[in-house]
């Protein structure tokens, strides 16, 4: 009997041969375990001033290897929790983002008709409100706390998904899968979850891949503007931030914390790209 | 309620209501040059335990009329007559209760297996959902009836079959598996569309051999859909021959094949080349095509093409009547035919 190769194991095994996706994976990999580990193990902490010494450039001798801030703060550290933030924004941005994307354009495309138009408008209109100042009065009104930005970069960035899932829908429902299934009495709910949903995961997964960068690069932004993450806990937004005004006499509090966050994007994007390679069944 | 107070005046016979009874039934879809019929009044019968074959060539209708049973017509047919399954009127059910009878009453298999099935479920998963949807049973004891039905349809290795993608499986077992997934509640009507074309010629006689011991095994009623007048002379208890929308004859397989009263059956029956006579030079076809849907003529549709045309053929379009008990034809020439086959001699 032949070895049962299953959807996931087909991907995966597409996937390994795609070589960057399989570097950009290992890298990120790499980052979160460090940004998991490093502050656990560090007898130091990202927040407490030490003034004996301010604005150390990164040495290996001493402790601080990639230097201090100018509260003398260990920049490894801190940058390790900036990955950890940005790292957590943008995963569970995405997902909730995905969860809503989904769910809204999986029902528009099924239901079709009447539902449909007016699930999508309520899209369009979304999408026509400008985000930055609707996260900006967000943070305004609900206090500057880190499950907000969660909530809010989550709530702005489903539209994309929603539309490209309806999509999908609309073209599986002509498949003739799906009438073989209405065929045997399948419907509603049973249909979203069990036919189409399914056949969505591929372009879906790929798509949350995709959707991290932009939301890790939001999250930044809004840190650069100071809406973001408040001091003293970091994201590599705001450590940017805080590095560009230091930049002509400390340039590595700039460099470190751009190199991660250009790190992280680059990698995310070039895993989305294998991802969707690798799911594209037509590529057996 | 309808259908109560058509019974009260005696329209419908309550007491004993065929398994499945066609009247009038007429499909048509608008278009911008009118509206264009794709099924103009069909009526069929159907017994329990009979296999019916409905033949004709592409674009007689024979896939509409199976997916209206089932009321899948598309969203913009308007569908005119009535389909009565034990005396239930399937048209303008709503679709809560249709629900109810798809896939538990009456199944269906597809022409194509690979299209057919979901290619991100197991098989497995794709048979026993029916049963969950329609009985409740789920979990092992749905897995293990699906097991013994794939068994029963020869299906090699049913246990492992059954956690496997229908990619992984060959063409006569993703067919087994369709039509798994069409008996896993045991219908009582099997809906067939034209099962046997898309699957190697061997494997084609290995899936009509399975619907043959089905029909002993559990006395489903079978309506096959095709065009392989072989498939019918193998399986079939009655056929109808369908021609642009309409039924043009019908009557038990053997008659049908042994005496044609209708042109077309005798020209369909024509082009299939013999095996146990000399080859012809060249192969026998029928001229002309198959009308435009859109612009029929006002008479028979066949008319066109037909070899014994009469001239009120091409004005009058003839009623489906019994010439002789059990053999109903639609055509206004009442002469011996034979023209063809002296032709070919």
């Amino acid at each position: 009997m032949r070895p049962t190769h299953g959807f996931w194991r087909q991907a995966f095994e597409r996937l390994r041969r795609q070589r960057m996706s399989v570097a950009a994976g290992l890298v990120l990999t790499a980052i979160a375990l460090a940004c998991l580990l490093i502050p656990m193990l560090s007898s130091s902490d990202y927040y407490t001033p030490h003034y004996e010494y301010l604005s150390r450039t990164p040495t290996l001798a001493g402790g601080h290897w990639l230097g201090t801030d100018p509260l003398g703060r260990d920049m490894l550290l801190r940058v390790m929790w900036g990955c950890r933030i940005s790292l957590a924004i943008g995963i569970t941005a995405s997902l909730i983002s995905v969860l809503i994307g989904v769910a809204w354009g999986a029902i528009a495309g099924y239901a079709g008709g009447a539902t449909d138009s007016s699930m999508m408008r309520a899209v369009d209109i979304l999408y026509s409100v400008p985000y930055v100042p609707f996260v900006i009065v967000l943070t305004l009104l609900f206090g500057r706390q880190v499950w907000l930005l969660f909530v809010a970069i989550g709530l702005v960035s489903w539209l994309d998904i929603a539309r490209i899932v309806r999509g999908q829908t609309l073209a599986l429902k002509q498949r003739e899968f799906i009438e073989a299934a209405r065929v045997s009495g399948t419907h509603g709910a049973a249909m979203i979850t069990r036919h189409i949903v399914p056949n969505l995961i591929g372009i879906v997964i790929v798509y949350a891949t995709l959707t991290i960068p932009t939301v890790i690069l939001f999250e930044a932004l809004l840190s650069f503007l100071g809406l973001g993450v408040q001091s003293p806990l970091a994201s590599l937004g705001s450590l940017v931030a805080d590095g560009a005004s230091e930049m002509q006499s400390h340039p590595h509090l700039l460099i470190i914390p751009a190199v991660f966050l250009a790190l992280i994007t680059y990698c995310f994007n070039y895993l989305g790209d294998g991802l969707r390679d690798a799911f594209d069944p037509r590529d057996r | 309620m309808a259908c109560a107070m058509l019974s009260t005046r005696g329209i419908v016979d309550v007491s004993d209501p065929p398994l499945l009874q066609i009247r009038g039934l007429s499909i048509s879809y608008p278009s911008e040059r009118g509206a264009i019929g794709a099924l103009r009044g069909i009526d069929l019968e159907l017994a329990a335990g009979e296999c019916l074959s409905v033949v004709g060539e592409s674009g007689s209708g024979k896939t509409q009329l199976l997916l209206a049973i089932l009321g899948l017509s598309a969203p913009s047919a308007q569908v005119r007559g009535s389909i009565r399954h034990r005396g239930q009127e399937l048209v303008g059910m709503r679709a809560a209760q249709l629900n109810r009878i798809r896939g538990k009453r009456i199944g269906m298999v597809f022409q194509d297996p690979m299209t057919a099935l979901n290619p991100y479920l197991h098989v497995g998963a794709q048979i026993t959902e029916v049963l969950r949807q329609h009985e409740g049973v789920r979990g092992r004891a749905a897995e293990q009836r699906a097991i013994e039905l794939l068994e029963s349809l020869h299906m090699p290795e049913a246990a492992q079959r059954m956690r496997q993608y229908p990619h992984e499986l060959s063409g006569g077992m993703r067919q087994r598996a369709m039509i798994a997934i069409a008996l896993i509640a045991r219908p009582e009507i099997l809906l067939a569309d034209e099962p046997s074309t898309a699957l190697d010629v061997t494997v084609q006689a290995q899936v009509l051999s399975l619907f043959r011991e089905l029909r002993e095994r559990t006395g489903t009623a079978i309506v096959l859909v095709t065009h392989d007048l072989g498939v019918t002379a193998e399986l079939a208890d009655r056929v109808a021959v369908m021609y642009a929308g309409r039924v043009v004859e019908q009557a038990d397989v053997r008659t049908l094949f042994e005496s044609p009263r209708h042109p077309y059956t005798e020209a369909l029956q024509a082009s299939i080349p013999r095996t146990d006579a000399a080859l012809p030079t060249h192969l026998p076809s029928i001229a002309g095509t198959s009308p435009d849907p859109a612009a029929l003529p006002p008479g028979c549709a066949f008319a066109p093409r037909c070899l014994y045309r009469l001239p009120v053929c091409q004005m009058n379009p003839p009623a489906l009547i019994e010439s002789t008990a059990a053999h109903w034809k639609a055509c206004h020439y009442d002469g011996v035919l034979g023209k063809i086959r002296g032709d070919a001699a």
